[in-house]
This record gives C-alpha cells, sequence and structure tokens, in this order.
C-alpha cells in the first residue's frame, strides 16, 4: 500500500511483517522511533506473538538477541553509534556464532566530540565484526531491505545489519509502498534454524576454539559471507519479482555505461549525487554513479566490472580511517587493482554536514577536468582548521579542541539554521 | 516538523510526490527546530537541505530577527509568518521590497488555535494558510492529512481541521482585503 510515512515507522511496520519473536533494544538517536514503533505493535497485539524487551544497555540488547537467536527465535534489534561500539563484543559473538541476527543500524557518527547527526562512522566501525552490511539508498529500500535481510541471514546463518542514514531517511517522511503481509509471508518463510538450544536435544554453542582449528572456524565463517555475493543478487531478483520494485542486490549502476567519470558511494546521498549526474549529463558531460548497497560482504567483481571503463573514480564517503583515509575508497581500490583507472576519496557529510548538489558540482566539474585530488574533505572550513593549528602551536595549553573550534564560531550551537 | 510532515501528507492526498525532514537541534520540545519539505510531480532523490526556498513559513515569530529566515528565498518567493501583527509591526516591513508583497503574509494562527484545541499548538493550523496563500496544497488535502495524523483522536483531529479552516479563511479574506487575487486558492 503506498504511504507518505516516516523512514523508522515503514521500516518498523516492515520489519513487524517478518513476525520477529523477540525485539530488543535501548533507545539511542536516531533509532528511538523504530523502536518505539515496534514497542507499540507488540503492546497492541498487532506483532503478535513477539517479546519486546527493554534492556539496560546495548551490550545486553544484542545479547539478549543472540540468546533468543540461538533458542530458535526470530531476533531483532536496532542501534546507532555509540550504542553499536558499547555492544561490539556482542556483535562479535553474533556473526562469530553464526547467529541470524536482524539489526537496523540508524548510521550516526562516532564521538567525541559527540554528535548525534548522520555519518557512516559507525558502520565501518562493525566493518570486519562478520556482519552482512546492506546500505539503504531511500527510506523505500530500507523497508524493503529488511525483508530481504532476513531471508538472507536465515539461509546462511549469518547476521545482516541494514544501514539506513539516520536522520536523512529515518526521520524523513516520502512516498512508500510498504510490502502487505501476504506478500512477506510468501518470501519470507518461518525460521529454521541450523543450530538450536534445545533442553530435549541439549548441546552447547559458543565453544572455546584453540589454535588446532580457530582458523577453520573463521575461514567457514568467510566462506559464508562470500557466499551471500551470489545470494544476495538472486535475493533481490526473487524480491522484484515478487514486490514488483528493485530493491537491494550488490551495487547500483547510474548512467554509468559510457562515463569517463563514475561517482561511487553508500546510502541516501546517491539520491543528491544522481540529480547532479543528470545535470552534468544534460550539459553533454560523460559522468555516472555507482551504489554500492552490499559493503560486506564486498562485491569486489561487481564492482570492478561496473568501473572497468571509466578513467576515474571518486569515491564519496560518510567516514574516513583516522591517519589514512577513505575506508570505502580501499576497497573500491582492491576492486580496481590493475586497471588503468585514478581514483580519488572526497570525505563528505560528516557529524551531519550536508552534502549540497553544489558542493558535489564543483567536485565533479574537479574530476571531469582530471584535476580531482587523492583526498579531499568537503566543504572543509580551513580556517577554522588553521586557527587551532596555530593556538596549539602557540601554547602547549592551547585547551580543548572541539570547545576552541566552537568558541571561534562564535555559538555553541547543534545546527539549527 | 509536525508541520513538514502534514504538508507532505496533505501533497501526498492530491496525489503529488513529497518529502519532508528536520534538521534536529537539540531534542527537546520548544527548542528552535528547522523542517524542510518538497513537493514535486516526480521522484525527489536529492537529501540536501532545501537551500533555495520557494516558501519559508516562520511558526515562531520571535525567531525573525535571531536567524537569517530568508537567506535563499528568491524574488517570486512565499512568506508566511504565524502572527496576529503585520509585518510592519513585527520589524519585517522592508520584505515588501525584496518579494511579491502579495506573497507576504501573516496569520494568527496561534490565537486560533488557542481557541479551537486550548493550546497554543499552530502547526496544523497554520497550514490552512499556507494552502490559502501558495495554493500548493488544497484546504481538503491539508484537512485528510490532519485527520491521518491525530486518527486516534478524531476529536482533536477535527479540532485541528477547524482551525486550519479558520486560518484558510483569514488568510483569504487577508490576501483580498488586500486587494491580492485568491481565486488560485480553491478550498477543495
Amino acid at each position: 500500500m503506498l504511504r507518505q510515512i516516516e523512514g523508522s515507522r515503514a521500516v518498523a511496520e516492515t520489519v513487524a511483517r517478518c513476525r520477529p519473536e523477540v525485539v530488543c533494544a535501548y533507545p539511542i538517536s536516531p533509532q528511538t522511533h523504530i523502536i518505539e514503533a515496534l514497542g507499540e505493535l507488540v503492546k497492541s497485539g498487532a506483532l503478535a506473538p513477539c517479546e519486546f524487551l527493554n534492556v539496560e544497555s546495548e551490550f545486553a540488547a544484542m545479547s539478549v538477541a543472540i540468546g533468543a537467536s540461538a533458542a530458535g527465535a526470530r531476533a531483532f534489534t536496532a542501534t546507532a553509534s555509540q550504542g553499536l561500539l558499547f555492544m561490539m563484543e556482542a556483535v562479535y559473538n553474533a556473526s562469530g556464532l553464526g547467529l541470524p541476527i536482524v539489526m537496523t543500524l540508524a548510521n550516526r557518527a562516532v564521538g567525541a566530540p559527540i554528535n548525534i547527526w548522520n555519518d557512516h562512522s559507525d558502520a565501518m566501525a562493525a566493518r570486519d565484526a562478520g556482519w552482512v552490511q546492506l546500505f539503504a539508498e531511500t527510506i523505500q529500500e530500507a523497508a524493503d531491505l529488511h525483508v530481504q535481510a532476513f531471508r538472507l541471514a536465515e539461509e546462511l546463518s549469518v547476521p545482516v545489519m541494514v544501514c539506513m542514514d539516520g536522520f536523512i531517511l529515518t526521520h524523513a517522511t516520502e512516498l512508500v509502498d510498504l510490502p502487505s503481509q501476504e506478500a512477506v509471508d510468501a518470501f519470507l518463510p518461518p525460521y529454521e534454524p541450523r543450530q538450536v538450544l534445545d533442553p530435549d536435544e541439549p548441546y552447547s554453542i559458543g565453544a572455546m576454539v584453540g589454535p588446532e582449528a580457530f582458523e577453520e572456524v573463521r575461514y567457514l565463517a568467510h566462506a559464508r559471507q562470500l557466499s551471500a555475493l551470489g545470494r544476495i543478487p538472486e535475493l533481490a531478483e526473487e524480491f522484484a519479482e515478487a514486490f514488483g520494485r528493485d530493491s537491494g542486490g550488490l551495487v547500483h549502476p547510474y548512467r554509468s555505461a559510457d562515463a569517463e567519470v563514475v561517482v561511487v558511494a553508500l546510502g541516501s546521498v546517491l539520491g543528491t549525487i544522481k540529480d547532479v549526474v543528470d545535470a552534468h549529463r544534460e550539459a553533454g558531460h560523460r559522468i555516472g554513479a555507482l551504489g554500492i548497497t552490499a559493503f560486506r560482504p564486498f562485491p569486489g567483481d561487481a564492482v570492478r566490472n561496473a568501473l572497468a571503463d571509466a578513467q576515474r573514480v571518486v569515491v564519496v564517503e560518510k567516514a574516513f580511517s583516522v591517519g589514512f583515509g577513505g575506508v570505502l575508497s580501499t576497497d573500491v581500490a582492491m576492486a580496481l587493482s590493475g586497471l588503468p583507472v585514478s581514483l580519488s576519496t572526497v570525505v563528505a557529510g560528516l557529524g551531519g554536514r550536508p552534502i549540497t548538489k553544489t558542493s558535489l558540482q564543483s567536485v565533479f566539474e574537479a574530476a571531469l577536468r582530471g584535476e580531482a585530488e587523492r583526498l579531499t574533505f568537503l566543504d572543509l572550513k580551513t580556517e577554522l582548521v588553521e586557527r587551532e593549528l596555530e593556538r596549539m602551536a602557540l601554547r602547549r595549553r592551547s585547551g580543548p579542541t572541539a570547545e576552541n573550534v566552537l568558541r571561534d564560531i562564535g555559538t555553541v550551537r547543534s545546527g539549527v539554521g | 516538523m509536525t508541520a513538514a510532515d502534514l504538508l507532505a501528507l496533505a501533497a501526498f492526498t492530491d496525489g503529488r510526490r513529497a518529502q519532508s525532514f528536520p534538521s534536529f537541534g537539540s531534542e527537546r520540545t520548544g527548542a528552535p527546530v528547522v523542517a524542510y519539505c518538497r513537493l514535486a510531480e516526480r521522484e525527489i532523490r536529492t537529501r540536501e537541505p532545501v537551500v533555495a526556498p520557494d516558501c519559508v513559513v516562520v511558526i515562531d515569530p520571535t525567531l525573525v530577527h535571531q536567524v537569517d529566515l530568508f537567506s535563499g528565498l528568491d524574488g517570486d518567493g512565499y512568506v508566511l509568518v504565524n502572527s496576529s501583527r503585520s509585518l510592519q509591526t513585527l520589524g519585517l516591513g522592508s520584505l515588501a521590497e525584496h518579494f511579491r508583497p502579495e506573497r507576504l503574509l501573516t496569520v494568527g494562527a496561534t490565537d486560533v488555535a488557542r481557541r479551537q484545541l486550548g493550546r497554543p499548538l499552530p502547526n496544523a493550523a497554520l497550514l490552512g494558510g499556507f494552502a490559502a496563500l501558495t495554493a500548493q496544497v488544497t484546504l481538503a488535502a491539508v484537512s485528510a492529512a490532519i485527520r491521518a495524523r491525530f486518527g486516534r483522536d478524531s476529536a482533536l483531529a477535527e479540532r485541528n481541521v477547524a482551525a486550519a479552516s479558520e486560518v484558510f479563511q483569514q488568510a483569504c479574506l487577508a490576501l483580498t482585503a488586500d486587494g491580492r487575487a485568491v481565486l488560485s486558492a480553491p478550498a477543495d
């Protein structure tokens, strides 16, 4: 049914139609509305049978999800930012144990400095945690990815994280075709666990594994993730047949077939990028985009195929590895190794800084002229940076950087205006 | 935020595409907040904040001299300020030099809301003024959006619909009294 609906609500209602039996979470912006809505649906009886657990922390949320999943229940949770980091030990355990938990990550920056707004630092911090990571471009895709996520997770016994941009998607409203209960039931069979804690047939899950077999167990986890590379596009195709729209898959090329310059990105910024690509195309420039939906496992071959004919690739990413540079671009560079393609990284949208068409346009123009730098920070206020560097050079007790920079701006406020 | 969401919902009711989203500041009731709404005939893909609005709706008139609310608004833009005072009284008389006077309007939506709802919550009511001023959505669609949003409390929904209708009528009158064309703002 077509509705004008908030992203969080759309995800909550879609998750409810996936019939989770346990939902456990600790509230954190910008995930809160998803969990509130699911709580309402459980309380009203619309989502039944389902146990909704208020837990005392994110660590507990993931621990409860692990317990529920090991006992054979379909388990769901959601978090963001510091919440993900706080549960990180359990995040690794969920994947190490092969438990098909689905988690929404409402992408938010990681402190310090504390910041509630969107970027991808949280998802990147969990990049190597053994979870499948899918990135949604729109609210529609965020909703749809959850249906595919439960199916993928349970088929392969791997946990899946659906990443959606905090606020930009969670708190926006747009037109969404919510999957119906009947259609979801037809797509997603009841959970049949590969391993289950059963008092009638007792065994343990979570053995200590020494050097004699640790590598093999980890290798098998890797092999399972790699098998998702085959399964993700198949599920997206099946989803398209059942629901009549393209959601999910590994990558989404956009006007890139004959492009000299291709812009690569994850998540909702692709919408803005596509608008800018269209404007350049109208001006006769050969530019396109490549959206990466599956970030883990990384679809190296699909990325390589999609970018093989490009001359220059620009990776726009909402996170970076301090002291190194792009995270996504490292993977893209690996995928392109041996090809005569030049790669540049644009770090953008950190801590919720708006990524505007005007700024993207100048970046793309530079790339079209062949003048893109290897690593740039979009709209970096260099004068602020220089003032703090000067202060630090001038005296030892220069004080806390965040407070100094805010004082230079002239107002300690939180993003309005 | 409620106003932007309701406006998007109203446009959806009218069969258009819409996108609404907030720019969050401090998460507490009463804190200044900017919310955006785009209306279009086709899919809206961009996620950047609205930098060049066609209309600025000021819900809290105490902010007009604290932030530059009208930057990016072009000469054909609309301004709707929630106040029972005139633009001159609010110190915004100079707006008429930059924008078309027939596209500038103040309406006392808070007064109407206080009367209709017993509380100073002007968001829904103000959309009646937006419908009258811009004709981008119909009053019927605004009413349908309010009913959909407050569906669980139909009495509250009806009071908000009444408030929006009253502000719509007030706005139409004000626009007519000034000799402005209101024929473009049908009630349904």
